[in-house]
């Protein structure tokens, strides 16, 4: 049972005569067998935290466990887990399945079970046909696929990943989320799994971890942060076109932010905001409209068999019921 | 904490045999040859007192290293402005796609493969005043050639020597000349070329200063490599002819067998720490001088 | 079609240049090969025409007998072997701790070694000599190779090469559990191997060709001396059979010239690996 639980954890690195905190008092438990995405810009310290729980990186303060084990003091090949990297880390002057195996070699597993492991884990990622090929001669994407065998050959406790889709084309990166997905199921190891991009937390994730400079915005599953963001960071991180903030004032009561997600908006004759239509996009399943309110830019998902306004329309919105979500103006926490 | 010390036993292990090889054949000697160069030992070389860094001017005005200085400087003239144009055009000329220019280009390369002692032999043997082919063919023209030959005559003795090196160095000038003409940009040219500029105006506005940074590079190992000529003359001329001692170079002043300072230990490391001085003073003024007018461009 | 026949005139001319320059650049080893082929080893005869015709192997093996050449080229090859492969090994040691190892001063102490690059051997030889007199090394093979097993140019050269290599794969393999040797031994080293075999390469002729320090450490102990040690002792034992020294250089340069065309492409890549640092 291999649950990891990240408690209080701080990370800073000298720069220069500088401290940066790239993680700021994490605390986060995450169950046995779970897909747990860590999401957020770059530089808010997802990687970092990644790299903690690998044991690149030692903590500059608080706790890992793996299991029941605190493994602050445990090098790396200790602690049971795998990982892959964003430029995948291939030993470019090994073939396929000589990558595959090298984990296994290292650990002084014998040659035979070593080429069967290896076949096995190729298998799993649909790379048989190539083992005796070298990184060089791969596609992007099959070499992504050699860089996840090579982690999971050894069935890790824990597997970790480092924006593993980010060099990948749109087309490879969709069809690879969804082998993630179908390898997370059939293997019994807990996945970790960063990347900056939403979507891909939104649709492989069974939790997702926001973080922003350094600390954690929310934990939840993907539904949970999108319908009931923690602060306005992950109000606006999470969603595309992302949500609308009002400034406190411009709608309902002086002291709080109101957000408001683009499909939430709908145009309502005589409704309580008041904008002016700049920009009209046609999507073809959805038109996109974009307007200001006093100068606030306000995007609105319409259905484009209803009425569609023109460029320089004066317009009213109003909010569906139940969707608006409230923000404290300088925390930027959620207000119930 | 523990992180940033736990590689520091492997790095011990590591570093060890370099750090000592290297502390024992090149900084101690260095530093040991700076403490002897203050003394100054009776004629037989035996009774030494130490009489301070005065002594290494006392050194370097003495009448022996004035002259091998000299000499040294003399071949450097020689050496490095005629091997670098020599290396340059070779460089220029093979810089074109034609079809066997691999062939020309491994010949002109050649000479890099000649160690000290078989160049300076090969001219040992051409120019032989009753056996070598150069007596044979040019002594008409030369009558130093043949008698008493130019290794032997005080006046060109040092000019063989310096054939001798500027064949033996080509080599080396030609394929780093090379490998930067090659690392110049086409578009380069095919712009100039498009401004309408001719052949010699695109050497000098655009081959130049393009190689310039390789150039002074050549220019100070070829400096450097003058200074301390010392194979050429063992083999050559002995640091002959004598009585002139005309191609005695500082090298040869401290290492040659029969150097009249030869078992004097602090007068051979002051003489050997004065030429280090000297080259680094050298390549520096190099760099220096060079240096404003050469882009390092990107 | 007159710009056509402009490019053919000046491609001649261009052509002819080349070879008349070729001829003179190697016209001294063409030579000298002649003079070692076309002479008797003891008389002062010399070539009359400079044409390859009625030549003769016998000054060559006379100068391979009375040269002891055969043992003296033993003796270059396992020297320049030895410190080859010594040089590789210690610039690969030494490059993967600056490159891959955290320790304390380790910026400072790799200027330290840079700076090592810039003294000369005309400055220490002098020394040298005597720590190899007091340590029994002259007339020896330790003598010989020791003093050259360190390269501070090697080191420098291998650490380029290291820190271009990705990060990535030294966590990687961190992660796998692979220890520092191992992943010198299967991950950077076979990743370095063009720069490792021009390494070697310079390594290996920069050692074949050595003169001053051989000169100095070997006195006339014949078992020892490496083959240009061996050239000179010709040259010095008799000078009216100076025919000898030919058929010696063209047995000395032989094996070199044959490297040379082997190997141009890694050579080429040493010596401008040296030029790239400006």
């Amino acid at each position: 049972m291999a649950q990891v639980r990240l408690d209080h954890i701080s990370k800073t690195f000298a720069s220069g005569d500088d401290q940066v905190r790239a993680v700021d008092d994490v605390t986060l438990d995450i169950e046995h067998h779970e897909f747990m995405i860590l999401l957020g810009p770059s530089g808010c310290g997802k990687s970092t935290l990644l790299r903690v729980v690998a044991g690149l990186e030692d903590p500059t303060a608080g706790d890992v466990y793996i299991g029941d084990r605190r493994v602050n003091d445990v090098v790396p090949k200790e602690r049971d887990i795998a990982m892959a990297f964003q430029r995948y880390a291939l030993y470019p002057h090994k073939t396929v399945a000589a990558n595959i195996e090298f984990p296994l070699k290292v650990r002084g597993v014998g040659r035979a079970e070593r080429a069967a492991e290896a076949l096995r884990a190729a298998e799993v990622l649909g790379l048989e046909h190539h083992m005796k090929r070298k990184p060089g001669q791969l596609s992007g994407g099959q070499r992504q696929r050699v860089a996840l065998a090579r982690a999971i050959v050894r069935n890790p406790a824990v597997f970790l990943m480092d924006e593993p889709l980010s060099n990948l084309d749109a087309k490879l990166r969709g069809d690879t989320r969804a082998e993630l997905v179908d390898l997370h199921r059939r293997i019994d190891s807990t996945f970790i799994y960063v990347t900056h991009d939403p979507v891909e937390a939104m649709t492989m994730g069974s939790r997702v971890a926001v973080l922003n400079e350094g600390r954690l915005q929310q934990v939840g599953t993907p539904q949970e942060v999108y319908d009931r963001p923690a602060t306005a960071f992950v109000a606006q991180f999470i969603g595309t076109p992302p949500m609308n903030l009002l400034p406190a004032g411009l709608w309902g009561s002086d002291t709080v932010q109101v957000g408001i997600r683009p499909e939430h908006l709908r145009l309502v004759p005589g409704g309580p905001l008041h904008a002016v239509v700049r920009q009209v996009e046609h999507l073809g399943h959805e038109v996109l409209l974009f307007a200001d309110a006093n100068g606030t830019r306000l995007v609105s998902r319409i259905d484009p068999n209803s009425f569609v306004p023109e460029v320089g329309d004066p317009v009213a919105f109003d909010a569906e019921p139940g969707r608006l979500h409230r923000f404290h103006p300088e925390s930027g926490e959620r207000i119930e | 904490m523990k992180r940033r010390l736990r590689d520091v036993p492997w790095a011990v292990v590591m570093l060890l045999p370099s750090v000592v090889l290297i502390a024992v054949w090149t900084v101690y000697p260095l530093v040991k040859a700076v403490q002897n160069g203050h003394l100054r030992c009776d004629v037989t070389g035996t009774k030494c007192i130490d009489a301070g860094w005065g002594r290494y001017w006392d050194v370097f005005i003495s009448a022996e290293f004035q002259h091998a200085l000299g000499v040294s400087l003399k071949l450097m003239a020689l050496t490095v402005p005629a091997g670098l144009v020599l290396g340059v055009g070779l460089a220029v000329l093979a810089d074109k796609h034609l079809r066997g220019i691999g062939i020309f280009r491994t010949i002109f390369s050649s000479t890099v493969a000649t160690s000290v002692a078989v160049a300076s032999l090969v001219w040992f043997v051409l120019l032989q005043p009753q056996i070598g082919v150069f007596a044979d063919l040019f002594s008409g023209w030369f009558p130093v050639l043949k008698n008493p030959g130019l290794l032997n005559d005080p006046g060109t003795a040092l000019l063989a020597v310096a054939f001798s090196s500027i064949w033996a160095n080509l080599g080396f000038t030609f394929i780093i000349v090379t490998a930067a003409l090659q690392s110049v940009p086409r578009d380069l040219y095919e712009s100039a070329y498009v401004d309408g500029a001719g052949n010699v105006r695109r050497f000098t506005n655009v081959t130049l200063p393009m190689i310039a940074p390789t150039l002074l590079f050549v220019t100070v190992v070829l400096t450097t490599r003058a200074l301390q000529t010392y194979g050429e003359i063992a083999l050559l001329t002995g640091g002959g002819p004598n009585p002139e001692k005309s191609t005695t170079t500082i090298p040869y002043l401290i290492y040659g067998r029969n150097s009249i300072i030869s078992g004097d230990l602090g007068t051979k490391s002051a003489a050997a720490v004065l030429l280090f001085v000297l080259s680094l003073a050298l390549a520096l003024v190099q760099f220096r001088g060079l240096d404003k007018r050469v882009h390092y461009g990107r | 079609m007159a710009a056509d026949t402009v490019r053919g005139v000046r491609k001649v001319g261009r052509y002819t240049l080349l070879v008349v320059l070729a001829v003179i650049v190697l016209f001294p080893i063409y030579a000298v090969v002649l003079q070692a082929l076309k002479t008797g080893p003891d008389s002062l005869d010399h070539p009359r025409s400079l044409l390859p015709v009625d030549l003769t192997l016998s000054t060559i093996k006379a100068a391979w007998t009375q040269g002891n050449l055969g043992r003296l080229l033993m003796n270059s090859v396992f020297v320049s072997v030895m410190v080859t492969l010594g040089v590789v090994l210690t610039s690969l040691l030494a490059a993967y701790a600056f490159a891959f190892l955290q320790f304390p001063l380790k910026g400072p102490i790799f200027v330290l070694f840079l700076a090592t690059m810039l003294v000369p051997a005309e400055v220490t030889v002098v020394i040298n000599e005597r720590t190899a007199d007091s340590l029994g090394w002259i007339n020896s093979y330790q003598g010989l190779i020791v003093p050259s097993l360190a390269s501070t140019f090697g080191i420098f050269l291998v650490r380029q090469v290291f820190l271009q290599l990705p990060g990535e794969l030294r966590e990687a393999a961190a992660l796998d559990g692979v220890g520092h040797v191992r992943f010198l031994w299967e991950v950077a080293a076979p990743l370095s191997r063009p720069t490792l075999g021009a390494l070697g390469l310079f390594t290996f002729l920069g050692t074949w060709n050595a003169y001053l320090w051989p000169s100095q450490v070997i006195r006339g102990d014949r078992a020892h001396e490496t083959v240009q040690i061996g050239l000179e002792r010709l040259k010095n034992n008799d000078i009216s059979k100076i025919n000898l020294v030919t058929g010696g250089l063209v047995v000395a340069a032989l094996p070199i010239f044959i490297m040379l065309v082997l190997f141009q492409r890694q050579l080429v890549r040493g010596l401008t690996a040296g030029a790239v640092k400006g």
